[in-house]
């Protein structure tokens, strides 16, 4: 058995700063991960971050992730990659961990969970083609491994992942067709919606694809139009040559460690539907046990790491690293960024979201 | 939100003339100056940090737009490539009688080279007009993001917001 004051499951944008908060406090520290590189989504996120200036705007995704680990490193945190946590045992307090070959346990005082998300699937006739597959999956392929999943694409939602994966597969060099979406407005912002107009690519809002065909892979996408109400309207179906449909239609927390130890949940479709239910500290219904960034609800990589930071205040605070005096003025400059953040047309949801989370934990 | 942008993706004129960003007509027609097209409340800040002129003003509240003085403004165009929205341009009128200079933002590759002839494309993606590649700008510091000054028809500077090779149009 391992001991550690501080384990954290996930080695994202939450837990990398997670790990840096508390590991620069001096609380021992452990960072598991299971990819064999750091970084969770960031190491493929290409495009300049919004945000301020604490949250390194105007710089890459996967910039900001070398840059919080080597911090992370500095700050004497020990980083296990290539390790899979698949279990939680002693009402939270430890972990079982696959290291490589090895099974090993680790016991911590506190623990964070910082898994992430998983991509929403959609369901459609030929969906189980080759050919169909996650905005996400198609993001990896391309920035990661610089492998293209074909070369006319058709995109299936207009969120942010939606437009940012049309616009990396555009610099990747394939065709995108057309990003279709089947509410009646572009969910994603703006200025990534029209950095992809004019490069030619239209998005058709209150469109929806219908079937995917094709002999043994995708060959071609059915379009049609929906109603208000989301029934496809008869007549209206467009067809597209294409041999790759990407779908962005939504993320969903990955949270089986926090189901497994006995957290309780909401369900708040804002934050992308099953949600532990965790204080303004982040910490779960299971003392000790804390959940971060996207595991704690789907929002953006800038809340992530604030939520990270957080977490590593109060368990830097709960240890007795940091003064309650120190910890509160940490938490009030941290809350303060994340309500900049969570104000205009789209964080003001994801606040309203937060806050329900929040009550019900009282 | 602009009904035009959240149900098409695309800024019309009519909103761009509401933007705190964007510059006078008189203004473009004295020299450089940047055209901020950046009319979503969403929360993102670094164009007021990286402006030498203190010309781009966002305030305390990072989702509040950014607001141009375009008398500090001297169309530098550093902000081109710190706007992770790719959001800001540079117009200079002055250019010449016939043309206008138009400066964007641009990640593809290649990159092309002064001189060239290419096609001016629209916020739509619409070919508007022939075009001439002036200027390539891609330092370090720009971080992978290349500026790129095109030689417009002067009454396409406003709507020149991209360029294609005429060689690789399907």
């Amino acid at each position: 058995m391992i001991e550690t004051e501080f384990a954290v499951v996930g080695a994202g944008p939450a837990g990398l700063s997670a790990a840096l908060e508390a590991g620069r406090a001096g609380v021992q520290t452990m960072l598991m991960d299971e990819n064999q590189a750091p970084g969770g989504q960031l190491v493929k996120q290409i495009h300049k971050f919004f945000g301020s200036k604490e949250h390194w705007a105007g710089m890459r995704g996967r910039d900001i992730g070398d840059k919080l680990l080597e911090q992370v490193k500095k700050a004497g945190v020990k980083v296990m990659l290539d390790t899979v946590v698949w279990g939680i045992f002693d009402e939270g307090k430890v972990l079982g961990i696959k290291e490589g070959d090895r099974n090993r346990q680790i016991r911590a005082q506190k623990i964070l969970l910082a898994t992430g998300a998983s991509e929403n699937p959609l369901a459609f006739r030929g969906w189980t083609l080759p050919g169909v597959l996650g905005a996400g999956a198609a993001q990896t392929l391309v920035n990661l491994h610089r492998v293209l999943p074909g070369t006319r694409v058709l995109m299936v939602g207009a969120g942010n992942v939606g437009l940012i994966v049309a616009y990396q597969l555009l610099q990747a060099g394939a065709h995108v067709l057309a990003v279709v979406e089947a509410l009646p407005t572009i969910g994603g912002y703006g200025v990534h919606a029209s950095k992809i107009r004019r490069m030619g690519v239209p998005i058709l809002t209150g469109h929806t694809v219908k079937e995917a065909s094709g002999n043994a892979k995708v060959e071609r996408a059915m379009v049609v139009r929906v109603d208000d109400r989301g029934h496809p309207v008869p007549g209206t179906e467009k067809k597209f040559e294409v041999d790759t449909i990407c779908i962005a239609v939504g993320l969903h927390p990955l949270a089986e460690l926090a189901w497994i130890c006995g957290c309780q949940f909401a369900y708040i479709s804002e934050l992308g539907g099953h949600v532990p239910v965790h204080t303004e500290n982040m910490e779960t219904t299971v003392p000790g046990v804390y959940v971060a960034g996207d595991a704690a609800g789907i929002e953006e990589a800038t809340v992530a790491m604030e939520e990270g930071r957080l977490t590593g205040v109060d368990v830097a605070h709960c240890l007795g690293y940091i003064s309650g005096g120190k910890a509160q003025r940490l938490r009030a400059e941290i809350q303060t960024r994340i309500q900049l953040i969570r104000t205009g047309p789209f964080g003001e949801a994801l606040k309203g979201a937060k806050e329900k989370l929040i009550e019900r934990k009282g | 939100m602009r009904e035009s942008l959240s149900k098409t993706g695309v800024l019309t004129k009519e909103d761009l003339a509401q933007s705190p960003g964007v510059p006078s007509e008189e203004r473009m027609e004295r020299g450089p100056v940047v055209y901020i097209e950046c009319m979503e409340e969403i929360p993102c800040d670094p164009c007021q940090y990286v402006c030498p002129k203190d010309a781009i003003t966002v305030g305390e509240q990072i989702i509040d737009l950014p607001v141009l003085d375009e008398v500090k403004c001297d169309g530098c165009g550093i902000c081109i490539p710190i706007c992770p929205g790719l959001a800001i341009f540079v117009v200079d009128k002055s250019y010449s009688n016939e043309e206008a200079l138009v400066g964007l933002p641009y990640e593809m590759l290649p990159l092309p080279k002064a001189g060239m002839k290419v096609h001016g494309v629209d916020r739509e993606g619409k070919i508007v007009c022939e075009a001439r590649i002036v200027k390539v700008l891609n330092p370090k510091k720009f971080d992978r993001t290349a500026v790129i000054y095109l030689a417009v028809p002067r009454n396409l500077a406003l709507d020149v917001r991209h360029f294609t090779f005429p060689e690789e149009e399907e």
